[in-house]
């Protein structure tokens, strides 16, 4: 198309014809469209066509080529929830895509936005066992919001449009679109469509007007009333409503693991985190409420304790986006389906502007006196690094300001307990699912998002061994990841049940042969570290946080140290064993 | 409790697989299934017949209708409504008392006879499932050899259809 002198297009019929290109080329065009900068991914035969039109995108789409498909999808879950955005992953057919399953399953339990692009052999190779060939529709219905087949070179343009939205909107999660490698390499006229048709989704906005307003004269009302809110804040960007909520009605905010950030934790109302491992006062306060106030969550097994002890006199108000976790496990008097952030907007619109406190104080007095009870503490000790010491140390040193992705066992808890997050999308750990592994890729796709910011993985000596091979992939983006590892020789958690429960009975939980982490990181081309002694955690910790690039940090913790206080499995939130 | 669930989802592939999945996957329960196109061959009709209590129901209710492509999903059961099952049973009686008893019972339940030879015959037998099944109960004894049955159709009665239609409106006015 031509522009006259005039600024008048010449030949406006020829400038509508849209181009024709192959389909490897639509899929990225349509990625840029969505805003996409970033994939991570690893190359396959079936992938062929889109990696060659990759070579052509550089500058627009940065690849990061990950050491095994299950850390480039952890990487990219990183990334989304660091920054919020949609995280992608391309990757092969075959084992390329059962490899990326345990990723893809991880972002569905935690709400994570994410596309997977799946190489797929020919079409007319479908269904007759092909090489490499695997129904990863099939694997992945289960574990994805929703997934594709394209059979059609026309169509990849409006799967992706509608890929993005469907992962990005109501309750989020991972949608994977599944390619046949032809389908790639034939050419159509790339027409990106404006809007999506799906008369069926509905992304449940706004709450019901008329339940809000009854929610809020109960909140009003209440006499030992709890916030208790988890993921939903977050993916909802609804920090800011919650302080504005919480301070005008000065109620008490407990968040979950999944919601840890989207409450400051130290403002004077947070209770910190509830549960299986969560403050002893923050489980008392829940059981003991008249009135639950739930945002955000799901009331999750590991957070109720046995359903029947659960809260046996409160009233419930539950709002969250996805109404099929309204009344899944306890059941709700008030129900609000509705995304966090508008939902708070809504009630504090009936609020007035000064809290009640008078009301309220015998409730906060009862919740300090817990407070007193139990407050959270540890032996310390001259002789032993206490893991609970560096993660306080972690805490000191990053002023409660890093991004800190975690896999999940002892030291998931212990951070959770002793990190005292400041904002939202700072923790980063596998909730749901529980995935050893998670941590260092979501770390490193978390600082490849945010190159400007301080990343930690906070990871065990077992998970960390799951994917260290990504040390390969942060040396060669040249990351500034740090690596802390929590190392007790042991599988820490599944040890400290087999104590409890299991008479001490040692089962498979001794990683006691373990790779030199210092030299394993110098292997890479990484800095390693190592600290044996308290008297050289803090020097060991500052060094390492303030070298660039990558570096591991071995912290040789307290071998056989429990983490506490804790609900044994079956029983109720009120019996929390202390220690 | 039995409750037959009436879902419309876009018709495309996979998708009834998606909803078979999800029952298995979260331990809920099928009894009958039927799938069809409707009017619009762009939309199929499903009909699942389950058992839950009401808690159970209403997560299937909800896990279904969470499905991108499922664009409705109305529990029949708690609404007015009219079901049927079509079923085959093959009888095996040859000619003599036995076989007069079951053309009896036929003819009282309303069953077609299909086909007749000298070792049995075959009936067709249309009605609510409480309906059929009790004809098979009746014809057990008499040497039932195979049945085949459709599965439970349903569709809400043109009186409910009116009552949500006037109660919309009453939605709309408030708002």
């Amino acid at each position: 198309m031509s522009v006259s002198a005039m600024g008048v297009v010449e030949d406006p019929s020829a400038a509508a014809v849209p181009e024709e290109m192959r389909g490897a080329r639509i899929l990225c065009e349509a990625l840029v469209r969505e805003g996409v900068d970033t994939i991570f991914g690893y190359p396959g035969g079936a992938v062929l066509h889109i990696y060659d039109e990759l070579v052509n995108m550089r500058g627009q789409l940065r690849h990061v080529l990950s050491r095994h498909e299950q850390g480039a999808v952890h990487m990219a879950e990183g990334y989304a929830k660091a920054t919020g955005k949609t995280g992608v992953a391309l990757v092969t057919s075959g084992p390329g895509a059962t490899n990326a399953v345990t990723g893809i399953a991880n972002a569905f339990m935690d709400s994570t936005p994410l596309v997977v692009i799946s190489g797929q052999v020919p079409r007319k190779l479908l269904g007759t066992d092909a090489f490499q060939e695997i129904d990863t529709i099939g694997i992945t219905r289960p574990c994805t919001k929703y997934n594709y087949l394209v059979r059609d070179v026309r169509e990849i343009a409006s799967v992706v449009k509608e890929a993005f939205h469907i992962a990005s909107t109501g309750r989020p999660g991972p949608v994977l679109i599944d390619i046949p490698k032809d389908v790639t390499a034939e050419k159509a006229p790339f027409v990106y469509p404006e809007k999506v048709a799906l008369p069926g989704y509905n992304e449940n906005r706004l709450g019901d007007p008329r339940a809000v307003k009854r929610a809020v004269e109960s909140m009003l009302a209440a006499e030992r009333p709890i916030l208790y809110v988890g993921g939903g804040v977050i993916h909802a960007n609804g920090g800011a409503e919650l302080l504005e909520l919480a301070e005008k009605l000065h109620i008490p905010v407990t968040p979950t693991l999944m919601g840890l950030g989207c409450f400051p934790t130290g403002h004077p109302l947070c209770l910190g985190m509830l549960g299986m491992h969560g403050m002893y006062w923050a489980n008392m306060a829940i059981s003991d409420s008249d009135l639950i106030i739930g945002i955000g969550v799901r009331f999750d097994d590991r957070v109720t304790g046995a359903l029947e002890k659960f809260a046996p006199h409160a009233e419930v108000i539950h709002v969250d986006v996805d109404p099929a976790s309204i009344n899944k496990n306890v059941r709700a008097h008030h129900s609000i389906v509705g995304d966090a952030r508008s939902v708070m907007g809504q009630m504090i619109d009936l609020l007035p502007d000064a809290p009640d406190a008078e009301r309220l104080a015998p409730w906060w007095r009862q919740i300090d006196e817990w407070k007193q009870h139990a407050p959270l503490s540890y032996e310390r000790s001259d002789a032993v690094i206490k893991p609970q010491h560096l993660c306080e140390e972690v805490y000191r040193l990053t002023k409660g300001e890093a991004i800190i992705a975690t896999d999940v066992g002892q030291h998931q808890m212990w951070l959770a307990q002793y990190y005292r997050f400041k904002g939202p999308r700072q923790s980063l750990t596998s909730g749901g699912l529980g995935t050893m592994g998670y941590g260092f890729p979501a770390a490193l796709g978390a600082q490849i998002a945010m190159p400007d910011r301080q990343v930690i993985a906070f990871v065990g000596d077992g998970g960390f061994q799951m994917t260290a091979q990504e040390l390969a992939t942060a040396v060669q983006t040249k990351a500034n990841v740090k690596v802390i590892i929590l190392n007790n020789m042991y599988l820490g958690m599944v040890r400290q049940w087999q104590e409890i429960f299991y008479d001490r009975a040692y089962s498979e939980v001794d990683m006691l042969c373990q790779p030199n982490f210092v030299k394993l990181a110098e292997a890479y081309g990484a800095v390693g570290l190592r600290a044996l002694y308290p008297s050289e955690l803090s020097d060991v910790l500052e060094r390492g946080l303030a070298t660039p690039g990558c570096v591991v940090m071995d912290i040789v913790v307290a071998a056989e140290e429990n983490v506490y206080p804790m609900i044994p499995p079956g029983a109720g939130l009120k019996e929390m064993v202390l220690r | 409790m039995r409750h037959t669930l009436s879902i419309l989802v876009e018709n495309r592939p996979g998708e009834l697989a998606r909803i078979v999945n999800l029952f298995s996957a979260r331990g809920f329960n099928i009894e009958s299934l039927t799938v069809a196109e409707t009017l619009d061959r762009n939309v199929s009709h499903i009909s699942i017949v389950t058992v839950g209590d009401d808690k159970t129901i209403e997560q299937i209710t909800k896990q279904v209708d969470k499905q991108v492509r499922v664009l409705q999903v109305r529990d029949v059961s708690s609404l007015k409504h009219i079901e049927r099952e079509m079923a085959f049973i093959n009888v095996a009686v040859g000619p003599g008392a036995a076989r007069q008893e079951v053309l009896n019972l036929a003819s009282v339940f309303g069953a077609k006879l299909l086909e007749i030879n000298e070792e049995g015959l075959i009936l067709e037998v249309t009605g609510e499932w409480s309906k059929v099944w009790g004809l098979v109960q009746q014809l057990e004894p008499l040497g039932v050899r195979e049945i085949v049955r459709s599965g439970v159709l349903a569709i809400t009665s043109l009186s409910e259809r009116s009552a949500e239609q006037q109660s919309r409106a009453v939605d709309e006015a408030a708002d």
